[in-house]
């Protein structure tokens, strides 16, 4: 009997599938359930924001940092306003500081949540999923009371913050963080304990130190690895150096260091001290400006190109801008976490069942318009 | 069948006909409303347990939705892809629709001789029937032309086909002590009060109640062994391509399954619709008791459906034969001894039911804590509720 030919099954997960988290496409060569070979097709959803940055002045750009990453917006704009402001040297009031503060940490919750949320449902658990939900609709509450809107906010100015908060608000941000401790307690015990998401997770998906730096892995990602680098602690911004706050790491407590488990317990982790920043800044806020006096209607910053790094909820988020001393950009270019964490699937991929290619996206928490632009 | 005929006086053979397809169509009816009932009670329990709402337009709480949902199914365009095999994908849902069928003219309805089908081995034909329900999927997963639906097919076949072992040893226990291998056999060895249940009858019985449980979960394809239909990881499987009937086919006899499971537990363990003599002279009150265990069973079901997640495939496997099934076959054999002591000392058999009993009320005082746990963690104390108003 003559030799049966075989070959792998090519089959294309997403651009439309229901794990991918938007348009990411994968193109996978599996064996049966095995997956031999896999391989990210960016580009669904490239808007050319890069280019569009060049063709308004310095102000006109932050409504479209929104959409770099619709998820976590307030992040964004203020990484945008952060970059603009080093270049110009601007003072920012203290006010406005820690109000960027608690928004940003507030949106880095809502972030993880949905990155934790989507996790837990594409291993099969619904309830999760919308819990976390419901409990980012109460962030949203709170960002559309100040600002007007709930997604794409364009609230950082550069400068400054737009709206001030009242005390009403503040109180209604501190009880929200208090009461979030509770559903973080909830969730883990919900999600993280469950022997079935621990088998799910557990020694899944291990990038290593080593091949975290390869691959440039940055945020969560990194941290999971074991490496404790967070850009708020390294190379303080804002007022981050005036606050206390861990960075946690994975520590391999099912698995192995820096596997799709650890990936999720540090994003838990990440939530928790988040809700001590948001607490603690609500203590320090005082009366003050919003907005820097020296701003002027038409922004030039001086020729020149520099760098502003931030901690973005899906790690280090590198804003390059260069300034030809006009009162339009020269070049902005965005660097961010989620496309170097594509990056890293084909490798992390390989030799994975189909059900754990599905955990192993959502553990690197992968925006889709993040790695497009 | 023949009791039917009889009672109804019929002798020739077309009119014995008509009435075998009358009946045929009213199990299936059956079979439609329960289905389409259960759909409904899973979405307002899954809602009440999300924190939302769940359907509440159609009808009064929404009871209606499952008929709007199969109009809105039958309007819808019946598509067949290209390149799809058209014979087997047009006849895959009917196969599982079938197998509802004959499930629901095997299974009882209160008291233990209410069975449409009675047969001498009922045990038998609705451990065997499920198959019916693997050829479709097989069929469904084969013929869509599409790479999703054939893995969720194949994953499909291995997981029944694996959980029908456990399943069937996990009867053995039952089907020993009835000395039967009917539905009625099995249930008119117990009776009403709950320590005479089957599941009580020794700690053996318990624990293939619950591998059967398992085990039937399994085979009706719910979480945490919904791999043949995973939506996050294969589309939908083998369901991806259908639309219209086809798809309401399909879901009308998961639903159906959800419900075949838990009326099969609640007879095979839960003493079915048994009740005392006092109830004897109102029939009606049997089916109730039978309905409303199911429906416990049901909501169980259903809890552990929205609270569990997916396990993997290799797992699947890894567990069924290298726990369920020695576990079953030891708890099999570990009620032979049992049966054996109990004929030389017929009084263990009170003290064993009621120490299983009072177990079994200790299981379920500890998933009400737990219960409690969670839902005290999601209050809002007093200053909260005072600047949080929760906007549903």
């Amino acid at each position: 009997m003559t030799q049966l030919k075989t070959e792998y099954i090519n089959v294309n997960m997403g651009p439309q599938h229901p794990a991918t988290h938007g348009v990411l496409r994968l193109v996978l060569q599996t064996d049966g359930e095995t997956v031999h070979e896999c391989e990210p097709v960016i580009g669904y959803l490239h808007r050319s924001i890069e280019k569009i940055a060049e063709q308004g002045e310095w102000q006109d750009f932050i409504p479209f940092t929104d959409r770099v990453d619709y998820v976590c917006a307030m992040n964004a704009n203020w990484a945008y306003c952060h970059a603009v402001e080093q270049a110009a040297n601007f003072e920012i009031p203290r006010r406005a500081e820690l109000l960027r503060i608690i928004m940003g940490e507030l949106n880095r919750i809502s972030s993880h949540c949905v990155g934790l949320g989507t996790g837990i449902l594409d291993l099969g658990g619904y309830t999760p999923f919308i819990h976390l939900l419901r409990e980012r609709e109460f962030i949203n509450d709170l960002f559309e009371e100040l600002c007007g809107a709930r997604l794409t906010h364009n609230y950082c100015t550069i400068g400054g913050v737009s709206f001030d908060a009242s005390e009403v608000w503040l109180k209604r941000c501190r009880v929200f963080a208090e009461q979030f401790k509770k559903i973080i307690i909830q969730f883990e015990k919900f999600a993280m304990d469950n022997p079935i998401v621990q088998k799910r997770l557990a020694n899944v998906g291990v990038v290593t130190k080593e091949m975290a730096f390869d691959y440039n892995l940055v945020g969560p990602n990194l941290r999971a690895s074991g490496v404790a680098i967070d850009i708020r602690k390294q190379a303080p911004y804002s007022l981050y150096s005036e606050f206390e706050f861990d960075v946690p790491v994975g520590k391999g407590i099912v698995g192995t260091v820096g596997d799709c488990f650890d990936r999720f317990f540090v994003r838990v982790q990440e939530m928790k001290e988040s809700v001590s920043l948001v607490l603690q800044a609500c203590d320090k806020i005082e009366e003050g400006e919003i907005q820097s006096k020296e701003v002027k209607k038409r922004i030039k910053p001086q020729e020149g190109v520099y760098i502003s790094r931030t901690e973005m909820p899906r790690g280090e988020t590198t804003y390059l801008i260069q300034s030809d001393g006009t009162s339009k950009p020269y070049r902005v270019k965005i660097r961010t976490g989620s496309f170097t964490a594509a990056s890293a699937l084909p490798v992390a991929a390989k030799g994975m069942l189909i059900a754990d290619v599905v955990a192993l996206i959502s553990s690197f928490d992968v925006v889709v318009p993040e790695i497009d632009r | 069948m023949q009791k039917i005929f009889d009672f109804l006086q019929i002798e020739s053979v077309g009119i014995r006909i008509l009435v075998l397809i009358i009946m045929t169509l009213l199990v299936l009816l059956v079979a439609s409303v329960t289905s389409g009932i259960t759909s409904w009670v899973e979405r307002r329990v899954a809602g009440r347990m999300q924190s939302r709402i769940g359907p509440n337009r159609v009808g009064p709480c929404g009871f209606l939705q499952w008929i709007a949902d199969a109009l809105k199914l039958f309007q819808k365009e019946d598509i067949i892809p290209e390149g799809a095999s058209r014979v087997l994908f047009r006849l895959a849902p009917f196969f599982g629709f079938l197998e509802v069928g004959v499930m629901f003219s095997l299974l009882p309805w209160g008291k233990p001789d209410w069975i449409l089908a009675d047969f001498n081995i009922g045990i038998l034909l609705f451990l065997g029937f499920p198959a019916l329900a693997i050829i479709g999927e097989l069929m469904a997963g084969w013929g869509s032309n599409n790479k999703w639906s054939l893995i969720g097919g194949m994953r499909g076949t291995a997981q029944i086909i694996s959980y029908e072992i456990p399943a069937a040893i996990a009867l053995l226990p039952a089907i020993l002590s009835a000395q039967g291998l009917s539905f009625k056999a099995l249930m008119g060895t117990q009776s009403w009060e709950p320590w005479n249940w089957f599941i009580f009858h020794s700690p053996f019985a318990f624990v293939s109640g619950f591998i059967f449980f398992i085990a039937s979960l399994a085979e009706a394809n719910r979480t945490p062994f919904d791999l043949t239909e995973a939506e996050s990881e294969l589309v939908s499987g083998y369901t991806t391509e259908y639309t219209g009937v086809r798809f309401a086919l399909f879901i009308l006899a998961e639903y159906a399954n959800v419900y075949i499971l838990s009326a099969a537990f609640t007879a095979i363990f839960l003493g079915g619709g048994l009740l005392p003599a006092m109830f004897a002279p109102y029939p009606i009150f049997y089916f109730l008791a039978f309905f409303i265990k199911a429906c416990i069973v049901l909501l169980f079901v259903i809890w552990i459906r929205w609270t569990l997640l997916r396990v993997r495939i290799d797992q699947l496997m890894v567990f069924c034969w290298t726990r369920l099934v020695p576990i079953a076959l030891a708890s099999f054999f570990g009620e032979i001894i049992y049966l054996f002591f109990v004929h030389a000392f017929p009084i263990i058999q009170q003290v064993v039911s009621i120490a299983c009993f009072i177990f079994g009320l200790f299981i379920l005082y500890y998933l009400q804590k737990r219960v409690r746990f969670h839902i005290s963690l999601q209050k809002l104390d007093a200053e909260a509720k005072q600047y949080w108003v929760r906007s549903t």
